[in-house]
């Protein structure tokens, strides 16, 4: 397995060999460095350390830019570990670019979901609401209703599901289908939407 | 967006004739029946196009038995061999869906210059 960094760029449609119009994302994704390579020994598990999204050396903390400057990679923005990269062997420096995709692979695409804000029971937990619109309930159209007993349990159970902040979580959406893969410009088109708003940072990882 | 105009333009048509709502067009569908191909015609007036890019689509009405039938198709489909402008009209809306309620004279009358 491998995997890439990348950003949303938006979505579309494109026809398939058959003339139907498929609804796909494209992404944005790579050149990714390898800025450090982790491994049992000294770290306790094996991963590989990804950095995408070049920036301006200003912009990177010291810490950061000596991390850097020791991969002798660019300064980038986002770091992530991937614990996919097995029997591969990737050294310190290394570029990573959209090349490692084919058309047809399966891929997961990880990212944040999209800030809702707080939201009701209806929106949040695709509750009923309480119903009628009429006989003195008008006020309680969109409420969560009825939260537990009385006198026993006198309290509410942990992890009832109520009104909050929705969105803005970590998201996966499994087995996407490659449709096409541009290395010239860096982009990946995948059958299906991803998780987040457009530039919104991904975590693409291949199944093999 | 000018990344998905990039992956847009390898699929987009270039040789679309220019019609607009009230046009008579001839569209020239390809239809699969098993492993054959074989072209269908649809003729009709063009009652909307909407949509851009790779998304736009036109819808055509054609009266066909006396029923009315509508298609949409996608503008830049590979299903499309060919789109006829057969007779241009000259109407005053962009979307013609009004005439879905009108007698056929009134319709030629509504469409004709």
């Amino acid at each position: 397995m491998s995997g890439i960094l990348g950003k949303k760029v938006g979505m579309t449609s494109l026809f398939d060999e058959n003339g139907e119009a498929i609804p796909c994302t494209v992404i944005e994704a790579g050149p990714c460095y390898v800025t450090q390579v982790k491994t049992k020994e000294k770290d306790g598990y094996d991963a590989v350390q990804l950095g995408y999204d070049e920036v301006k050396e200003r912009i990177v903390n010291k810490p950061l830019r000596g991390h850097f400057l020791k991969a002798g990679t660019k300064m980038l923005k986002l770091l992530r570990e991937f614990r996919c990269f097995r029997n591969k062997e990737l050294k310190v420096g290394d570029k990573i670019d959209v090349s490692i995709f084919a058309q047809g692979d399966l891929v997961d695409v990880t990212g944040r979901s999209k800030g809702r804000g707080f939201q009701g029971v209806v929106k949040r937990h695709h509750f009923g609401g309480v119903g009628m619109t009429t006989h003195g309930a008008s006020d309680r159209v969109r409420a969560p209703g009825s939260i537990g007993a009385s006198s026993f349990p006198s309290r509410v159970f942990k992890g009832m599901r109520m009104a909050g902040r929705m969105g803005y979580e970590r998201v996966t959406v499994k087995n996407l289908k490659v449709i096409k893969v541009v290395p010239e410009s860096n982009l990946l088109i995948v059958r299906g939407s991803v998780p987040g708003a457009i530039n919104g940072y991904l975590e693409i990882v291949k199944h093999e | 967006m000018d990344k998905i105009k990039l992956i847009e333009a390898t699929q987009l048509k270039s040789d679309i004739p220019d019609f607009k709502p009230g046009d008579t067009v001839n569209v020239h569908v390809i239809v699969k029946e098993g492993d054959k191909e074989r072209i269908q015609e649809f003729q009709g007036i063009v009652i909307s196009r909407r949509g851009s890019g790779i998304n736009e689509t036109f819808t055509v009405r054609k009266i066909s038995d006396g029923v009315g039938v509508e298609r949409i198709f996608p503008l830049h489909s590979p299903r499309i061999a060919k789109i006829e402008k057969v007779k241009a009209g000259r109407v005053r809306r962009a979307k013609l869906y009004y005439i879905r309620k009108l007698a056929a004279k009134a319709v030629t009358q509504k469409t004709s210059a």
